[in-house]
């Protein structure tokens, strides 16, 4: 973990109310996809958890949606704003288990720290394969950079006004030959995945937070394994270890 | 410069400790700095059976702080002692504070009893205030009949410097004090959380799944120093203070109130580092005020 300064260079919105945010910093530790910053904002005690989307040297790639007053800021932040910033924080997704065709599946804002996970993976020469789940064609995002990876990427929304109608389960389940499930999304999207996946796979979870680094004890969830901080131990957990 | 304060006998390098459930067992923070610039570890409130704690949502933000309702979540004591402490004294070599919860007499007794058996632990610390258990803790905290019979109970059974934690939820913190030292304590440890509330405006659903939680951060610096004030009034036995306590000039204002040693709480979960810096700041800060030794300002301001 490392406590730094980051400045923004660019806070542009994506659709509505999604926004990607770019900093730079200096001599950043490495991030894994699926661990978050911990953002300070002006006025506002708790720091706000938020996602890697992108890491690479000392540039970091958020993408966050307006949900509160700390994201509510966030979007209102010009380049050249600088933030005390804890980064890299949580477990991570591990890629060793992955096999030879693993699936990433995200839903909404949940669909970020799949970009960097989808890099690493293409880094150890797996392609993996992606769904990405909106509600409607307009809060679609990434669908396009995900391609530009190389990647075979399926959208679904649940008005079926682009792609696949439906949820990402839907478009999962016409999916033969995946060895392994990576998930990132709405607690229900998870379950659900949870119940289709014919693989073994690591499901990225949310909850509020109080410090984001494991020492107050705020967002404890109960596993198979015994009691866990979605900050700390997680927020990935193992498909075999999560009690619903 | 002098920064070492004495606690029942117990000598402090310097005034600082960090505050029950803020700081885990302390060894996980070791990975970030090096602790020994504590005087002081509260370790985790524990309990003589391992707890789960509340339901989640267990935090919520508010205006110059946050509330907290994780309900006192711990291995248990006996967890405690085989698991947790070893890790601590591996790399800690300051005064180390056992936070005790309970919700019985028998239980406080129980593990105050497991606890004076333990050479790595200096002191006792009891909590007899949290807010976020139903039926125990906080009732013998709530009045100074309660209080009284808590201290008498473990009294009993450790010679440890025996700390009480209080609750500022009373109508007269100072009455409570004046049991405790009346019930055989050492001395008092003073603010734990005040109760508060927060609503979903969504949902129109309070945020926390407890309904209540206690609020910690900055918000409540000022009724920790009047809490300690009020209390150097009452009683002779020296007074741990705490509450939003967040810079070396937090501490000084504290100890001029009255306290004899400073607990760093909700600061360290917003800035990890918040007991290193304030240890760092704390001989500029007593320089800028031409403090010597910082035991002469204790109750100062009296």
């Amino acid at each position: 973990m490392q406590k730094t300064r980051l400045t923004v260079t660019e806070n542009i919105q994506l659709t509505a109310g999604v926004y990607r945010m770019t900093l730079v910093g200096k001599d950043l530790e490495t991030a894994r996809p699926g661990q978050f910053v911990g953002l300070a904002l002006d006025g506002l005690t708790l720091r706000r958890p938020i996602s890697v989307c992108d890491a690479q040297n000392d540039t970091l790639t958020l993408i966050y949606k307006v949900v509160g007053e700390g994201t509510a800021q966030m979007a209102t932040m010009q380049p050249g704003k600088e933030i005390d910033t804890l980064l890299y924080l949580g477990n991570g997704y591990t890629l060793e288990k992955s096999g030879e065709a693993p699936v990433l599946l995200g839903g909404g804002v949940g669909v970020p720290p799949l970009y960097l996970l989808a890099k690493k993976l293409i880094a150890e020469g797996k392609k993996p394969r992606v769904i990405l789940g909106f509600n409607t064609a307009s809060e679609i995002f990434y669908a396009e950079e995900f391609a530009a990876l190389g990647l075979d990427v399926t959208v679904t929304t649940v008005d079926g006004s682009l792609g696949v109608k439906g949820f990402v389960t839907d478009a999962l389940k016409t999916m033969e030959g995946y060895t392994y499930t990576f998930a990132c999304g709405p607690e229900p999207m998870l379950k659900a995945i949870w119940n289709t996946a014919a693989s073994d796979g690591q499901y990225s979870f949310e909850e509020r937070m109080g410090c984001g680094f494991g020492a107050c004890m705020g967002c404890t969830c109960k596993t198979k394994y015994g009691n866990k901080r979605i900050c700390k131990d997680g927020p990935v957990l193992e498909k075999g270890e999560i009690i619903w | 410069m002098v920064t070492s304060v004495n606690l029942s006998g117990v000598t402090l390098k310097n005034p600082l400790i960090a505050a029950s459930g803020t700081f885990g067992f302390g060894y996980e923070m070791a990975e970030l700095f090096d602790i020994n610039c504590l005087g002081g570890i509260s370790f985790k409130g524990t309990t003589r059976d391992p707890r789960f704690g509340n339901p989640t949502p267990r935090i919520a933000e508010t205006p110059g702080g946050m509330l907290n309702a994780v309900g006192l979540q711990n291995p248990g004591i006996d967890a405690v002692i085989a698991e947790e402490l070893p890790k601590l004294a591996a790399c800690y070599s300051g005064a180390v504070i056992a936070n005790i919860g309970g919700f019985s007499l028998e239980e406080y007794k129980e593990c105050v009893a497991k606890i004076d058996a333990q050479d790595n632990v200096a002191m006792i610390e009891v909590n007899i205030s949290c807010p976020n258990v139903h039926a125990g803790g906080t009732n013998f905290g709530s009045s100074a009949a309660g209080a009284e019979e808590v201290t008498r109970a473990v009294r009993d059974v450790t010679k440890k410097p025996l700390y009480i934690k209080l609750s500022p939820n009373v109508t007269d913190i100072a009455e409570i004090a004046r049991a405790c030292e009346a019930g055989g304590a050492d001395g008092v440890s003073l603010i734990n959380t005040l109760v508060g509330m927060r609503l979903d405006l969504k949902k129109r659903k309070p945020i926390l799944a407890n309904v209540t939680g206690g609020l910690s951060g900055r918000a409540i610096f000022p009724v920790a120093v009047r809490c300690v004030w009020q209390v150097y009034n009452a009683v002779s036995i020296p007074i741990i203070g705490m509450g939003g306590v967040a810079s070396a000039s937090d501490v000084i204002e504290l100890m001029l109130a009255g306290a004899s040693a400073v607990q760093v709480g909700a600061a360290t979960l917003i800035n990890p580092y918040a007991c290193k810096e304030i240890s760092e700041a704390l001989p500029a800060e007593m320089e800028k005020y031409g403090i010597k030794d910082i035991k002469e300002i204790i109750g100062g301001a009296h």
